[in-house]
């Protein structure tokens, strides 16, 4: 099975974002990057259904010089191949990333192609999506199980409040989503291993971007409330205040 | 400009999303048309009519009776296109997430998701949404002809504004179904989502054990919330992923949240911080989840809860 993996860098999730000064950008100065959460579920489903089926798992991730890292992150895990598809920023659009992401998926004759459901920084949760139409393949996002025999995919998906059961065909886009599977640890072997794969390296074809940040906000400050009480005599209190004070119940 | 409001339902039954997103549509002064994809509308147009929805297209083939996300796009742009709407509102839920990008594609449209608000600005749209679980806001603009805008459910909060809906049949053809629903598996009966309550009650590893979740049910019973929980709670296997708030959980917005022993870790706030009140439950005088909450008990959670499903018995 020939299989790529979409895979985004992302801050850490201990980060505290903090914005430039004009505030028209994140200040990216003190920020530990990392392999997207979700991605890791996406490359470990890769390397299991490489382990079952044989075949091949390249990586592919679009943006600035750091991003290798991430990718250097998914080959420790154990994929094969990585493809770095080099653009001097991350694209605010998702569905300039997605172009570029199709253009070399397209060359590449993937039986499945496999992303995290949501990047964990511009969380837009597109990719999966647009990367099917862009394909003309059918794609399941938000999958918490994944069965493929033959061509055959049956892939159990989140939605609110329930699961649906979906079925299509291979070629498809999965959007991988936490309780999928159990990422591997990458072991030292994995590590040393994944230094010595080229990561080859090509011009991301983005189109330009039509969704544009003009400026960002902090969220409003939320300041300390009050504590009603140090023990449950302060219920009727805090209950009260719920409903005189914020009407909320 | 002219705004296109996707009508969500499932089983039968609108969601909520739909009329928040026409009170939405409403408070822009935008004139807005209504487009329902499916194989039997039954009187959906009565519960639109009630929010204020002049115009509904109901868009069918016995075919739609199941969800495909690559057949509902074609039939959704199809109707954009048709309807001439420059604006695609849809609820940021689990299938407007799941649609919307597929069918922003088809029109070569920008998409933004999960918005927290819409603005009109001239003849243009002045969207905010969240990035990083909401650690940040980001104002943002659509430069394309054609905009797709998913809402974050419980933002706006629907109206009732009522109308007389017109509704048109059309027969489309539905193409596609490259992906299709075979069945869908419903979790605990009839369970609230906690993306789309307006009260949620979570628990963390304070609970001790699944043993004690009763407490966190019964309060939410009571409250009519839906229930939650932290990232530690769901990776002890207490509770089911779909309830994890928090950055690699859902980002929610209800008007309270109620947190019962949880510490408020940073990726925990990140996905409730926008919550309207918060309520903090924790025999930690330091939690840091106080330093967030609206109102807070520092005591032994199983003397206050229980105490509080006493009161509001009573
Ligand atoms: C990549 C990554 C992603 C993550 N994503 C998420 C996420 O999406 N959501 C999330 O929630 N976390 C997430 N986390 C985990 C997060 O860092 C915390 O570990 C987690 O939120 C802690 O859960 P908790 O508050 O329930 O547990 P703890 O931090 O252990 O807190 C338990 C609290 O209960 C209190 N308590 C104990 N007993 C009682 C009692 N009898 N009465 C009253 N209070 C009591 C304690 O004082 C304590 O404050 C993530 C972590 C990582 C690394
Ligand atoms: N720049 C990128 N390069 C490669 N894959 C990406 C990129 N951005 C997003 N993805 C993939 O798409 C998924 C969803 O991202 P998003 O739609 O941006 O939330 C991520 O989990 C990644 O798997």
């Amino acid at each position: 099975m020939n299989i790529a993996v979409c895979v985004k860098q992302t801050p850490d999730t201990e980060t505290r974002v903090k914005l430039t000064d004009d505030q028209k950008a994140v200040n990216e100065s003190d920020i530990n990057f990392i392999l997207n959460p979700y991605d890791e579920f996406a490359v470990e489903e890769a390397l299991k259904l490489r382990e079952t089926n044989g075949g091949e798992v390249t990586i592919i991730s679009l943006g600035p010089d750091r991003v290798k890292s991430a990718i250097r992150s998914a080959l420790a895990m154990g994929a094969d191949k990585a493809i770095h598809l080099v653009a001097d920023k991350n694209p605010s659009d998702p569905n300039a990333v997605a172009g570029a992401l199709a253009e070399e998926l397209k060359t590449g004759n993937y039986d499945l192609i496999l992303l995290g459901k949501q990047a964990i920084d511009d969380d837009h949760a597109q990719l999966p999506s647009l990367l099917g139409e862009k394909l003309g393949l059918p794609a399941v996002t938000v999958v918490v199980k994944l069965d493929i025999n033959g061509d055959q995919v049956t892939a159990e998906r989140e939605i609110d409040g329930a699961h649906e059961i979906v079925t299509c065909n291979l070629p498809a886009v999965i959007g991988a989503q936490r309780g999928l599977n159990e990422p591997r640890y990458a072991s030292l072997k994995g590590i040393m291993k994944a230094k010595k794969i080229p990561i080859e390296e090509k011009p991301a074809a983005l189109a330009a971007d039509q969704l544009e940040i003009e400026s960002f906000n902090y969220p409003p400050e939320k300041s300390a409330g009050k504590i009603v009480g140090d023990s449950a005599d302060a219920v009727p209190e805090l209950l009260r205040l719920l409903h005189e004070e914020a009407k909320v119940i | 400009m002219k705004i296109l409001i996707y009508a969500e339902h499932r089983e039968g039954a609108l969601r909520k999303i739909t009329f928040e997103n026409i009170t939405l549509a409403k408070q822009l002064g935008v004139p807005f048309e209504v487009a329902v994809i499916g194989s039997e509308v039954g009187n959906l147009q009565e519960e639109l009519g009630k929010y204020g929805a002049e115009k509904v297209v109901f868009y069918q083939n016995a075919d739609l009776a199941t969800y495909s996300p690559d057949a509902y796009a074609a039939v959704l742009a199809e109707a954009v296109k048709k309807q001439g709407a420059d604006v695609l509102l849809m609820g940021a839920t689990s299938t407007g997430k799941d649609l919307g990008p597929r069918a922003a594609s088809l029109l070569n449209a920008a998409m933004a998701t999960d918005c927290t608000k819409v603005e009109l600005d001239g003849d243009d749209l002045k969207i905010t949404r969240p990035m990083y679980a909401g650690k940040v806001l980001a104002n943002i603009r659509l430069s394309s002809a054609v905009k797709v805008v998913t809402v974050r459910p419980n933002v706006y909060s629907a109206a009732e504004a009522p109308a007389t809906a017109a509704v048109d049949t059309e027969s489309v053809d539905a193409p596609g179904f490259k992906a299709m629903v075979k069945e869908i598996v419903s979790g605990a009966q009839g369970k609230l989502d906690v993306t789309e309550a307006d009260i949620i009650v979570s628990g963390g590893r304070g609970m001790k054990g699944p043993e004690n979740w009763h407490l966190i049910e019964g309060l939410a019973e009571l409250l009519g919330a839906a229930t939650g929980a932290s990232r530690a709670a769901v990776d002890a296997g207490w509770r089911p992923h779909d309830e994890q708030v928090g950055q690699t959980g859902k980002t929610v917005s209800p008007s309270l949240y109620v947190a019962v022993g949880i510490s408020g870790a940073i990726q925990h706030l990140a996905g409730m911080s926008s919550s309207k009140y918060i309520v903090a439950i924790n025999k930690d005088p330091d939690a840091p989840i106080f330093k967030l909450a609206d109102y807070g008990i520092v005591a032994d959670l199983f003397d206050v809860v229980p105490r509080m499903i006493e009161e509001l018995k009573a």
